[in-house]
């Protein structure tokens, strides 16, 4: 019978290096080996000081009625304030924390679908500015010349080259579509115009 | 001020925008000196994060001098050198008390499931983050801490993230004298979290990626064994086998939501949105560790469900655990071992970009161009 390489016993593999050999190998070996010198150890710590001095903090308020998962009781009382809803996708994203609670899928789903929205919303809005969305600028692909794009990439055996050639079409397709909309709404238009 | 501003998935850009204000009594307003990007930033940069806004300011690490306070603080004054932890947290509510700082329950009106986080998202509460010139930083007396005087503010900045979450992550695998431990991921967190599992006893540190300039890293970096998978046919026998085949005492998996390794699993989320995140660095960690063993989990994935093999963690008798990281909580002990020469952490910086050029940046890190590793954030004012 074929001589088994490593039987299953109840022994513990040895060791390839002794605590010794590792102490003079690694720079703090084994220094936080007492769980009690973790300071995530253990996991809770009640009564742990943090510099509180409140039992509920002070309310911040409102300047708009802010949207809040129906998990919550209330609005709690600090808050971000960076980009209040607004548009179709702000729509969309008051219904999903109207609507859904953090367990539905619906709610994430939903709330990705704004993401998306608001994207256009805020393209279109911005051809009415001084300043353009730019696919070009904003991508910063212009570093694929500068920061070594090619020779980052090719030879180097890399996983993510299998999908890597999708995130152009990902960001560059709409554009592509949305230009290509644009020549023939205006075509349209032409060929209708009283002569 | 200026501010770095999303504008959809892929696309950033730099804005005017008007300073913060104070909003809260305890709030402060921070002029940030030293901003990064972390790869949890790439989640949000994608479009994978549920209700990221366009317009929102982005960054959850940096440092910076305090601007103004709010009425009630007591612990910081204009003037002071600070180190911002990527919790808001408002130190008093049933979660914090208890030290869970990145669960708090009083500042995230968006999602209960998850803290508040600076620039991570409406679903981590709606707060503009530090890739801006100026930040409103809320519960001023309770998360930020002044700069020590000996401290370099590029070992400050990876304070605030990316060491304490690898840290954490070794902490959660509750290393004993002796374990085997593989960590997915040779990104910053993976590279911390294979060199705390040496300070907590580990006897063998394996780390798993596909980037070799990373596994190079890793090998000078953190004294670690490499296993570079798209090498072997299946990264999970050959873990087997350096392990008696008995699987690893403990794995990290610090990868998170957009691993690489399975086409269908990382389509289907990162680019499809169809899963909180690509779970093939998860499922690679259920079948690598040894049965009873402990799976550690501090790469960043998305609310939705994701295809996670838990049938198998469940026949095996693992223990999961996982949590974003309390960071103040491990300040002092980090202290002491960056004090003591243990650790060195401004080591993995590999780029430092003006905020003007912040497009560029999240380029070159998504795409992982030009062996970067850790980019930071100069503040066009600092």
């Amino acid at each position: 019978m074929a001589e088994i390489p490593t039987p299953y016993t109840s022994g513990t593999p040895a060791p390839k290096e002794t605590a010794e050999d590792l102490r003079a190998r690694i720079p703090g070996w084994g220094v936080d080996l007492d769980p009690a010198d973790r300071p995530s150890y253990p996991r809770e710590q009640p009564g742990i000081e943090t510099g509180a001095r409140w039992d509920f903090p002070e309310r911040q308020p409102e300047k708009w009625p802010r949207e809040r998962s129906i998990e919550h009781a209330f609005v709690t009382p600090v808050f971000g304030t960076s980009t209040p809803p607004k548009g179709i996708s702000g729509a969309l994203r008051k219904y999903a924390y109207r609507t859904y609670s953090e367990g539905r899928a619906a709610h994430w789903l939903v709330l990705i679908a704004a993401d998306r929205v608001d994207a256009w919303e805020s393209h279109l809005r911005s051809f009415a500015t001084l300043r353009p969305d730019n696919p070009v600028t904003e991508t910063g692909v212009l570093s694929e010349f500068s920061r070594h794009g090619a020779s980052s990439r090719f030879g180097k055996r890399r996983a993510d080259l299998n999908h890597q050639w999708i995130d152009p079409i990902l960001v560059g397709a709409p554009w592509v579509l949305a230009g290509l909309g644009a020549v023939a709404a205006l075509r349209t238009l032409r060929k209708h115009r009283p002569a | 001020m200026r501010s770095m501003v999303y504008r959809g998935p892929y696309k950033v850009r730099v804005e005017e925008k008007d300073i913060p204000q104070i909003e809260h009594p305890n709030d402060a307003i921070v002029q940030v000196r030293l901003g990064a990007i972390c790869g949890s930033d790439l989640h949000l940069y994608h479009g994978m994060m549920p209700d990221t806004r366009v317009g929102m300011t982005f960054g959850h690490e940096f440092v910076g001098v305090v601007h103004e306070v709010g009425s009630s603080v007591q612990n910081l004054a204009v003037g002071d050198r600070v180190m911002v932890p990527f919790n808001i947290y408002c130190g008093s509510c049933y979660f914090c008390s208890r030290g869970l700082y990145s669960n708090c329950h009083n500042v995230n009106p968006n999602a209960t499931a998850v803290g508040g986080i600076y620039g991570y998202s409406h679903t981590c509460g709606g707060y503009d983050g530090g890739q801006a010139e100026f930040v409103r930083v809320p519960f001023a007396d309770v998360g930020p801490a002044k700069i020590p005087d000996w401290m370099d503010e590029e070992d400050a900045v990876l304070l605030t993230d990316a060491l304490p979450t690898g840290y954490f992550g070794a902490q959660l695998g509750d290393i004993a004298e002796g374990d085997t431990v593989v960590v997915f991921g040779a990104g910053p967190v993976g590279l911390f979290a294979a060199k705390s599992a040496w300070l907590m006893g580990a006897a063998r540190v394996i780390v798993i990626d596909h980037l070799e300039y990373r596994l190079e890293k890793a090998r000078s970096f953190a004294h670690a064994e490499t296993c570079n998978f798209v090498e072997y046919d299946d990264i999970v026998v050959h873990l087997k086998k350096a392990t008696d085949y008995l699987g690893a005492d403990v794995v990290i998996d610090a990868v998170g939501a957009e691993a690489d390794g399975n086409f269908l699993q990382h389509v289907t989320s990162s680019k499809l949105k169809l899963q909180g995140g690509s779970p093939i660095a998860l499922n690679w960690a259920i079948d690598s560790v040894r049965k009873g063993g402990t799976v550690s989990v501090v790469g960043a994935y998305g609310p939705l469900f994701s295809a996670v093999k838990f049938g198998d963690a469940m026949n095996k008798g693992l223990t999961l655990r996982m949590n974003q990281c309390p960071v103040k909580r491990q300040w002092p002990r980090l202290f002491e071992h960056i004090r003591n020469g243990h650790l060195k952490p401004s080591d993995i910086v590999t780029h430092r970009i003006p905020l003007e050029h912040i497009a560029e940046g999240y380029h070159i890190f998504s795409a992982k161009l030009d062996d970067c590793i850790k980019p930071l954030i100069v503040a066009t004012s600092a």
